[in-house]
């Protein structure tokens, strides 16, 4: 584990981490210098937090008509 | 994310045997329930019969669900001992195999080389550019987030869970890690590569866009 200043290529495995706050303080302490200097992994952070966004606006399928009166069945007959 | 609503009112619903309220619950929770369930079991039709399985243990728990945990986090908790139970897809090695594997998560020829005098460090031509704002419901937004479908559906199945239940219905790392039996930090790494995926293709998307 190094303890000099960050690269680009180790930043990135780390941002899931980082925005969990997860990262220990001296780690957490060369990604915050890393950031402040690097519009790239600038860039990298906000596209990742653009993504978790996205996936969060995923919707399931409306539910199968036929399986969901099967559960109603079940309901109605576990009654 | 999936909105976490006050359910004591459909849960008091359901101990009477209130059949609109078990439909609500079912219209909110099954949908995610199969895709997760999905990810255990080979088929649909088994994935049908996990969920059904899960939904019959709650009524038959209803009496006895002090609401300690939230409703979902109890049904997904259920659900994958179901799956489980069935003996099929189960790794008992996950932990091992997940650190096993440690390649990186971002093409390296986008990065200097070790003969540069900043090895490590974007490419100029490779340096990422940020995301545009897409308001949700807009044109592009709408393309974005099928295209982060399509690519949630092809990831290997522990990642594919790990998004799910992490970004797309927002349970938390412990709730996550605790249901897919693993540790905080290998979670964090199948969290990590899914989401990696998923980030390449709407950049690659992006990037196409005259």
């Amino acid at each position: 584990m190094s303890t000099g200043p960050m690269d680009c290529n180790e930043l990135v495995e780390l941002v899931t981490a980082y925005l969990d706050g997860a990262l220990d303080s001296d780690t957490q302490a060369r990604v915050e210098a890393h950031l402040a200097d690097c519009d790239g992994c600038a860039n990298y952070v906000q596209q990742f937090r653009e993504t978790v966004r996205t996936v969060g606006m995923i919707r399931d399928e409306q539910l199968d008509p036929a399986f969901r009166s099967r559960l109603l069945d079940a309901f109605k007959n576990y009654r | 994310m999936v909105e976490t609503v006050d359910e004591s009112s459909l849960i008091a619903a359901l101990r009477d045997g209130d059949e609109a309220a078990f439909g609500q619950l079912v219209d909110r929770y099954t949908p995610s329930m199969l895709r997760v369930a999905r990810g255990y079991v080979p088929s649909h039709e088994i994935a049908e019969e996990v969920v059904q399985e899960t939904w019959i243990a709650l009524l038959k728990g209803i009496d006895k669900f002090e609401g300690r945990s939230s409703l979902r986090t109890w049904l997904f908790t259920v659900m994958i001992n179901i799956a489980k139970a069935r003996g099929v897809r189960e790794r008992r090695d996950a932990d091992a195999a997940i650190a096993a594997y440690t390649g990186g998560t971002v093409d390296p020829a986008r990065f200097r080389g070790s003969d540069d005098p900043y090895p490590g460090h974007w490419l100029p031509d490779e340096a990422p550019s940020p995301f545009p704002d897409t308001p949700e419901g807009s044109v592009l937004g709408n393309e974005l987030v099928e295209i982060a479908r399509r690519e949630l559906d092809k990831l290997p199945e522990r990642q594919r869970i790990v998004v799910t239940l992490r970004d797309m219905l927002g349970f938390d790392s412990t709730e996550a890690s605790e249901l897919l039996d693993i540790s905080m930090a290998n979670q964090r790494v199948l969290l990590h590569r899914g989401r990696a995926a998923v980030r390449q293709v709407l950049e690659d998307y992006l990037a196409e866009k005259p």
